[in-house]
């Protein structure tokens, strides 16, 4: 560990100035903050709040209803581990996996090509959720698609983009005193992605990476630029101030911007995508799946805003545990329930 | 009789053809004494305290980068006897063999386990064969029978100030599996081993070994986090002290995998007194497989409310974990 890290860490742990609250929006931060021990190891005047930063915690019940409704026809859905043990209304995938139907678990959406090809009879499903990072990798898969002529492949797509749940989170009542921007989101989007918000609301960004090095160094920035309204990239060797280029422009060609639903908190204006109405053959019915029939007790959408700890949720590590997930917060290792576990 | 070259549901007949793969693979490579009784029992000399255990092996694809299926049934269950304190005497193997699979892939196979059977001393006593309809495929499910010439090794022994050793790098096995799933290259290989000879290196030196458990599925994190509730006492172990391949390291960053959760088939964790520690490192460390062993924490107080598994991150945080959830599933975004 270097003499900076060193000295940020004692700052964090000594630090004795005015109650701060900073909220990560990132699954991939929430894990490591959490693995790391860096929780932990800071003053009980800083706060880190996990914000709705994994994709798997903000999709709603009908989104996965919708997919159980597509195995039931006969299609089979592939999809992203962590996914398939999210609660829907009636049930996870993993369920209708164990009852025989076809729930297939990839790790690159790629490979659902040449299912598809080896397979021409069957219909496939990718149920394609996640942020501005994942969505790229999504239209890769349907330039592939395109290209080979394959025919027998949809994407149910739950599609989210950060800006706007940050700016909605501002206007509320539990607007934390900074971010920790994503690392991954802002290299495909660059930095500037969230100065609109940061300077509106006159709170800090500090985007970092992935390391704990790196992540004590994100949120000694934080600190010391509190109440400034400014973006501080602390992950230089992956982000720019402008992002990629070239990603923007294939999402561009893909989809187009729409309102989203994020589980347990609600419609958010323009905080998603759906496909172009010229690309609606790869679409498996995306639009519309509003409805999120939470379990009654699960205070996920509360927990993700900050408005109250995982702990605060009356089935937190009762009804709700890893093994057993009630809210999707308890899902994957990304989650804010689990990881605050 | 010559073999076909592939195996049919006449294989699993109990007739001729039965009698045809016995004599042309089984018997061939597993040549013993006891085994050549052909009874429907085997009778073998014992002990006065045995240790029995059983294993089921349905690894996919079954041959991989460092190892198959058949090296893995014999050492998966030789390892659990020689961790316990038994010394491996013999085993029985059950096959089930899907229509379809290559002769010659069997026989491969079986000379695989006859040769890691000879590196631990065991016996291959009795046998079954089943052939089921399938693609290509075959499942072995081995028992292994161990005596005890010595102390019997368990979690009631553990006390505060222990030392805990890994015998060696974290999560080759997974990867090689994975890899080999996923068609991506990298030179990592199958750590599947027999782990003979480091246990008895440290017991003839003289070694006082309290535990021992086979890392295999759920991680050296599952292991402990299990001995911990057994024991009822507080383990802590050091992040950088854990040996992980650079390989490893980068494959599970990528895929947001942790070795700490991730499959051995040929490594242990031993948790020796305080003051033969160093020596017990020595031991594992010249012993065949034994090259990165560490050592990589420490048994502290008893308390049956607070234990745990807590690991002391190199950047200065201290976290609890605990048993492996679900599959070990790689992270989405």
């Amino acid at each position: 560990m270097n003499e900076y890290v060193k000295k940020a860490s004692a700052f964090l742990r000594d630090y004795d100035g005015p109650k701060l609250s900073f909220m990560e929006i990132c699954g991939s931060h929430t894990n490591a903050l959490s693995k790391s021990g860096i929780r932990g190891m800071l003053s009980e005047k800083i706060r880190l709040i996990p914000g709705p930063g994994c994709p798997v915690c903000v999709t709603p019940t009908s989104f996965i209803d919708r997919l159980i409704r597509l195995l039931e026809g006969g299609e089979a859905v592939v999809t992203f581990g962590d996914l398939l043990r999210v609660p829907g209304s009636k049930g996870s995938l993993n369920d209708l996996k164990a009852l025989g139907y076809d729930v297939r678990m990839v790790y690159s959406p790629a490979d659902i090509v040449d299912m598809a090809m080896n397979e021409p009879d069957k219909s496939f499903v990718f149920a394609a959720v996640g942020f501005e990072t994942t969505t790229p990798v999504y239209t890769l898969l349907l330039e592939e698609l395109i290209a080979c002529n394959v025919k027998n492949v949809r994407l149910l797509t739950a599609l989210k983009t950060m800006p706007e749940v940050t700016e909605m989170i501002c206007e509320g009542p539990t607007r934390p005193d900074g971010f920790l921007a994503p690392g991954h989101v802002c290299t495909v989007t660059g930095s500037d992605l969230f100065r609109p918000v940061a300077e509106k609301y006159g709170i800090p960004f500090a985007v970092g990476g992935f390391k704990p090095e790196e992540l004590v160094m994100a949120l000694y920035a934080l600190v010391k630029k509190a109440g400034s309204g400014e973006v501080i990239n602390c992950y230089r060797q992956a982000v720019t101030e402008s992002g990629n280029k070239a990603a923007e422009a294939i999402v561009n060609k893909y989809f187009i911007k729409s309102d989203a639903y994020w589980r347990g908190i609600g419609m958010v204006k323009s905080s998603g995508l759906l496909l172009r109405k010229e690309y609606m053959s790869y679409d498996a019915g995306s639009d519309n799946l509003t409805e999120d029939n939470l379990n009654t007790g699960c205070c996920c959408g509360r927990v993700i805003t900050g408005e109250i700890t995982p702990d605060k949720c009356p089935l937190f590590g009762k009804a709700c545990t890893p093994a057993n997930p009630v809210g999707a917060c308890m899902v994957s290792e990304e989650g804010s329930c689990r990881a605050y576990l | 009789m010559i073999m076909e070259k592939v195996i049919t549901s006449a294989h699993g007949s109990g007739g001729l053809g039965t009698s045809s793969l016995i004599e042309n693979i089984f018997a061939k490579y597993f040549n013993n004494e006891y085994l050549a009784q052909m009874e429907d029992a085997t009778i073998v000399p014992g002990g006065r305290r045995l240790a029995v255990t059983t294993d089921s092996f349905v690894v996919e694809p079954y041959i991989f980068p460092g190892g198959d299926i058949g090296k893995l049934s014999v050492c998966g269950t030789v390892n659990d006897l020689l961790v316990r304190g038994a010394v491996p005497k013999y085993l029985t193997c059950g096959f089930i063999l899907c229509n379809g699979l290559k002769t010659d892939d069997l026989e491969m196979i079986v000379k695989s386990m006859a040769s890691a059977a000879e590196e631990a001393g065991v016996k291959i006593v009795a046998g079954d064969t089943k052939v089921v309809p399938g693609d290509g495929g075959l499942y072995i499910n081995t028992t292994g029978v161990g005596v005890f010439e010595d102390e019997e090794f368990g979690a009631d022994r553990v006390a505060e100030g222990d030392v805990i050793i890994v015998s060696g790098n974290l999560g080759d096995h997974h990867v090689a599996i994975l890899k080999t799933r996923m068609g991506i290259e990298n030179n990592v290989m199958s750590d599947v081993a027999v782990l003979k000879d480091m246990i008895e290196n440290m017991r003839s030196e003289g070694v006082c070994i309290k535990a021992m458990r086979d890392i295999t599925r759920g991680g050296l994190a599952t292991i402990l986090a299990e001995l911990s509730k057994a024991s009822e006492c507080v383990i802590e172990i050091d992040e950088e002290a854990v040996p992980v391949s650079s390989e490893v390291a980068g494959f599970s960053d990528l895929l947001g995998l942790d070795p700490l959760y991730m499959g051995n088939e040929g490594k242990l964790v031993a948790v020796v007194a305080k003051e033969d520690a160093e020596k017990a490192l020595e031991c594992i460390k010249r012993s065949k497989y034994g090259e990165n062993a560490a050592i990589i924490g420490k048994i502290c107080e008893r308390d049956d409310e607070k234990h745990g598994l807590y690991i002391n991150t190199h950047i200065g945080g201290r976290v609890k974990k605990d048993v492996l959830v679900g599959e070990g599933l790689p992270r989405i975004c």
